[in-house]
């Protein structure tokens, strides 16, 4: 194998491993802050517990996304270096930035968050809480500006030509808020809470099946669905102006995502579904609403949108993987919506608690927001070849010239080998976690242990008329045991 | 200053700092093996539980400096020692996890094998940086384009092996005084006798890679003709780690600490001073070594960064500064203990 494709594998997989557990640490971390925040409005002390143990699932996620994340910062260096050299000047700023702005900040207050419990005072362990939830999004505001001046370049000049040519930053916040930057920003934000919250969803339906825990886990729902629903409704409208900007920054790459090979004459259709067969321009079983792609992206039923026959044919991405991708990841936005949203109905009218199906299903559920930010990613990377910076650098000239395709493959087989180990190991330990479970709130006033379980069983099934808002108080009784 | 060397003494900073702070905990777990029972072994690694992981971020902020700073030297260094950075990379991909994952679970066994991932992960780690500074003062061959032009086995030289080997015994030395300063009772009673064991070896590694760079690798010494004042470090240096021994003896962990890290510093110094002005010296011709004026980003890009250095620099004192004063004092196993 040729090796271009294997940096190329060898980058899709360790970033693709790697963000597994960004999002989930981001999308924690907001909760965390929220769940520690009830605690010292409150003193409740169930809010203490959650805080508690979602921060442990936390750090060990965080040693996750930390010992993967190196690999990426070498990787640059390692497989891509002539990539290295044109973008350095541009590029290394926003990762050098995100060095000195958020991982010192995230790492430092992390200890106080994980071991500081009984060495700071409450407020301020909420202090390092709100840093740490803090840092996890500063680096991905970094990184994410970097990918997306690789996107849409801008606020620089080409300096040298041919082999030894590079970018050199001419404007420092054109680079900063390039065209698809802050919007890019949101989507991944929002795509990260989304995660975060379906994790605690799938752990607190868990619980609320296996009657364990229960006013942990019906406080800890409660919180992460309020989350999800307000996430995944902005998810859906944050996506459809990106679409709308890729029309104008970069064509070739909508095209793909909606499989229009050729530019007709009058309204485009949006595509549901279908195959794209490239050898023969045009997509099969395809299922589509007409105009409505022109109505989306320019507000007008009429005015067409270019396909791929408009870009030489030596700059077409791929349209297969780029296509599927975007539609699974669009598929699964709205059925998060519609998911979030019966829930929320159910909690409302009370009877939530008692819908095993449902719970299963959100146990299940946490599953879908991995796959549609993995997928969201797919199909923005595949989207931008044969270019990995658009209109200025092709892929297939940006690998290290001194790296043998031999050397390449022995350790892309390593990172298989061992990020498969470490997969194992995180998700048993994560299992060994949820199976142990929340400590109880320190001081139970009468209940004791015997019978706990029923009886908090029972007064599960007594509550069920509750409203959203007033959980707080009757439950905190009842979970006492 | 002149920008280029600003950054050129930047991330001689960066590296000292990393030096020092993951040095002890490599160190660590360089000797982690030495205590013999699971509690002992628990106290270790919460002596450096909350504070690895920010030490670690000195590496990722040292890369991400070269990488803007000197691209190419960035580019031409990290496709070099392409193998031994992967290595490098699946040692503190372990290291990271057995740290974290160990105490989950009460099976022996289980323990035993993060142990050992746990301590060769830590040594491999040390050993590689340590033959990539080495392999450095020798020089490699970098081709007119800026471009390795070796393979693996030209780094695999002697000289670059016993660098190596300081690094390592150098952090073993510097873990184990952080350790004397971190535990109490039988236990620190024991680790007093691993600090003499690391340090005899320290300073016997340290004498005779003193005297083959003198020897064997003239361009180590080059600059003291412009620098006099480079001797002063040398010096100083020595000093330092004569001093180890005496705050040892003396029952001062704290000075024989302070003396561990400006023996690591002196050595990074007189590291930046073999190089200087090269970042990579080319052994091939040295016309085509990568230096601080020919490896650089534009002007515009130094200068920008150096502004977010400064910003960013007081707030990164002030994290490290708050983290170390809230865990200060002895390991004491409770809760929240690994
Ligand atoms: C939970 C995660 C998640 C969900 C539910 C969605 N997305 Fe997404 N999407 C991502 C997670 C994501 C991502 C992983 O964060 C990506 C990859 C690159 C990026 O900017 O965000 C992404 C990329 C991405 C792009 C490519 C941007 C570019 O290349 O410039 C578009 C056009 C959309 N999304 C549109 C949508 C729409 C219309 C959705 C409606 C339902 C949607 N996404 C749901
Ligand atoms: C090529 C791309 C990437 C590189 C080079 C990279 C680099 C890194 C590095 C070096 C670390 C470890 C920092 C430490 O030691 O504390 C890290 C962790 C992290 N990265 Fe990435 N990263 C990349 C992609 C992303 C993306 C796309 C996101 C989010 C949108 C992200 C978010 C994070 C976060 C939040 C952490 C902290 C650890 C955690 O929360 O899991 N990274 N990354
Ligand atoms: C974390 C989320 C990300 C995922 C899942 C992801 C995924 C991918 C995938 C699948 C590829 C291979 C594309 C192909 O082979 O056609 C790729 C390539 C690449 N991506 Fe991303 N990417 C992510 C974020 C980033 C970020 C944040 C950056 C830069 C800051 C980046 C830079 C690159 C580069 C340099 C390549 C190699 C060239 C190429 O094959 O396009 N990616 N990525």
């Amino acid at each position: 194998m040729d090796a271009v494709l294997l940096a190329r594998l060898q980058f899709a997989f360790t970033l693709m491993f790697h963000y597994l557990f960004p999002p989930v640490t981001i999308g924690l971390g907001v909760l965390l802050v929220v769940m520690e925040g009830m605690y010292l409005k409150t003193r409740d002390l169930h809010y203490e517990a959650m805080a508690k143990f979602w921060t442990k699932v936390f750090a060990v996620t965080f040693a996750m996304g930390v010992a993967t994340g190196i690999v990426m910062e070498f990787q640059f260096g390692t497989n891509w270096a002539t990539y290295s050299r044109f973008v350095g000047d541009v590029f290394g700023s926003a990762l050098a930035a995100e060095g000195i702005f958020a991982f010192f900040l995230e790492s430092g207050f992390l200890a106080v968050l994980v071991f500081g419990w009984d060495r700071v005072s409450p407020g301020m362990h909420f202090f390092a809480t709100v840093m740490v939830a803090l840092g996890s999004m500063f680096s991905a505001v970094w990184i994410v500006v970097a990918n997306s001046w690789q996107q849409t370049p801008a606020g620089f000049h080409i300096v040298g030509t041919g082999a030894a040519a590079r970018a050199e930053i001419t404007d420092f916040w054109a680079m900063v808020f390039n065209p698809s930057s802050m919007e890019r920003l949101v989507h991944v934000l929002l795509g990260a809470f989304i995660v975060g919250a379906f994790v605690v969803l799938s752990v607190s339906a868990f619980y609320l099946l296996k009657g364990r825990h229960l006013e942990f886990a019906r406080r800890s729902f409660t919180i992460a669905l309020v989350v999800a629903a307000l996430a995944a409704l902005a998810e859906v409208v944050s996506g459809d102006s990106q679409a709308r900007t890729l029309a104008t920054t970069q064509p070739a790459k909508l095209a793909a995502f909606e499989g229009l090979y050729t530019t007709a004459p009058g309204g485009t259709r949006l595509t549901v579904m279908g195959f794209p067969d490239t050898a023969e321009r045009r997509l099969r079983g395809e299922i589509a609403v007409p105009g409505l792609l022109s109505f989306l992206v320019w507000g007008d039923w009429n005015k067409p949108v270019a396909g791929l026959d408009r870009v030489p044919r030596a700059d077409w991405p791929p349209v297969a993987l780029p296509f599927q991708s975007y539609h699974v990841m669009v598929g699964l936005g709205f059925l998060f919506v519609a998911l979030v949203a019966v829930a929320l109905l159910m909690r409302w009218r009370g009877t939530l608690f008692q819908a095993r199906w449902l719970l299963w299903t959100f146990v299940f559920a946490v599953a879908g927001p991995f796959a549609a930010n993995e997928l969201g990613w797919v199909a923005a990377e595949v989207g931008r070849q044969p270019w990995v910076v658009y209109g200025l650098l092709r892929t297939s000239d940006a690998t290290s010239k001194s790296v043998p395709a031999g050397q390449v493959l022995a350790s892309l087989v390593m990172f298989g080998v061992i990020y498969a180990l470490l997969f194992a190991v995180y998700v048993f330990v994560l299992n060994d976690k949820i199976q142990h479970g929340p400590d109880e709130p320190a001081p139970p006033p009468a209940a004791t242990t015997g019978g706990g379980l029923l009886a908090a069983a029972g007064s599960l099934a007594g509550q069920g008329g509750e409203s959203l808002t007033s959980t707080g108080e009757a439950a905190g009784r009842a979970g006492g045991e | 200053m002149d920008l280029h060397l600003f950054w050129f003494a930047l991330l001689g900073v960066l590296l000292t700092g990393y030096a020092i702070l993951d040095g002890f905990d490599l160190g660590v777990g360089i000797v982690h093996l030495a205590a013999r029972r699971d509690d002992e072994r628990r106290v270790l690694l919460n002596a450096i539980g909350p504070l690895w992981d920010g030490n670690e971020v000195w590496l990722v902020t040292f890369g991400g400096a070269l990488f803007a700073a000197f691209p190419r030297a960035y580019a031409a260094a990290f496709s070099a020692f392409y193998l031994p950075f992967m290595l490098l990379l699946f040692a503190l991909i372990f290291r990271a996890v057995s740290i974290e994952f160990r105490s989950k679970r009460e099976s022996a066994a289980w323990r035993r094998f993060w142990d050992g991932a746990f301590f060769t992960a830590s040594a491999l780690a040390t050993f590689l940086m340590g033959v990539a500074v080495g392999d450095s003062m020798l020089g490699i061959p970098i081709g007119p384009d800026g471009d390795y032009t070796g393979g693996v086995t030209d780094l695999l030289r002697p000289y670059a092996l016993l660098v190596g080997v300081l690094a390592v015994a150098t952090f073993a030395l510097h873990g184990s005084i952080y350790l004397h300063l971190k535990t109490e009772g039988e236990l620190q009673r024991r680790i007093h006798g691993w600090m003499w064991r690391a340090f005899a070896f320290f300073l016997a590694v340290y004498m005779l890679v003193t005297v083959v760079t003198l020897v064997a690798v003239p361009a180590a010494t080059r600059n003291f003709a412009n620098l006099p004042w480079a001797w002063v470090v040398v010096l100083l240096n020595i000093l330092a780690v004569a001093n180890i021994p005496r705050a040892i003896f003396r029952g001062k962990p704290l000075g024989a600490f302070v003396s561990s890290s400006c023996t690591i510093a002196a050595l990074v110094f007189l590291f930046g001073v073999a190089l200087f002005p090269n970042l990579i010296v080319s052994s091939s011709d040295p016309a085509w070594s990568l230096t601080i004026a020919n490896a650089a980003s534009s002007e515009k890009t130094l200068r920008i960064m150096r502004t977010i250095a400064f910003l960013g620099m007081p707030f990164v004192a002030a994290y490290t500064a708050v983290v170390y004063w809230v865990f200060r004092g002895k390991v004491e196993l409770g809760k929240f203990s690994y």
